[in-house]
């Protein structure tokens, strides 16, 4: 309804369809605040991804809104070509099956 | 505000009758959990929409009052979950 929140939606759907890899986290890759915003920027960065971040703890209204945008509660949130892959549990399955290999191969 | 581990696995009962729960408090804390719940439900659902569904039955609760939880999710006899 207001013009923020449609502000932010906008800004979510940008970033998603403008980066092959984003991941929206807290912190930064360098810092992050959050055990399992880490371990998403831990697992990127061993498959050696090419990735884009989003603090969203510098950005209230993202924080709120990617969590309707994705129907997801929790922050990291990983999408892939514009695609929601999931949160730092379902990295690390897909990671340790190798598909998350894969998905970010194609992107390279 | 924390949550008690057998709350947890009281929601997600309830609203996924034939769940087996197993919860881990993480840090001693009542705050940090992990949780395995493995379901016939799950059957044909994208890890997504398996873990959505773990959310829905908390309610609202992951990220707020229940501030961390790690969650694995399974069909009855596979390893890994079904994609």
């Amino acid at each position: 309804m207001s013009d923020a929140q449609s502000d932010a939606k906008s800004r979510i759907e940008q970033l998603v369809k403008s980066n092959d890899i984003v991941l929206f986290m807290k912190g930064t890759p360098l810092f992050p605040q959050c055990g399992f915003s880490s371990r998403a920027v831990a697992i990127l960065n061993h498959l050696g991804a090419d990735y884009e971040t989003v603090d969203v703890l510098q950005d209230p209204e993202i924080r709120a809104d990617i969590k309707e945008y994705s129907d997801w509660p929790t922050i990291p949130q990983l999408y892939i070509k514009g695609a929601f892959v999931g949160g730092s549990d379902i990295m690390m399955e897909m990671f340790e099956s190798g598909e998350l290999q894969q998905l970010v191969a194609t992107e390279a | 505000m924390p949550m008690a581990a057998g709350d947890i696995e009281r929601l997600i009962k309830a609203s996924i009758p034939d769940a087996e729960v197993t919860i881990r408090d993480l840090a001693g804390d009542g705050d940090h959990y992990a949780a395995r719940v493995v379901s016939r439900s799950f059957e044909g659902l994208s890890r997504i929409r398996q873990h959505q569904a773990v959310y829905a039955a908390l309610g609202g609760r992951v990220g707020e009052e229940l501030h961390a939880l790690q969650l694995e999710t399974a069909v009855p006899n596979t390893e890994t979950t079904s994609e």
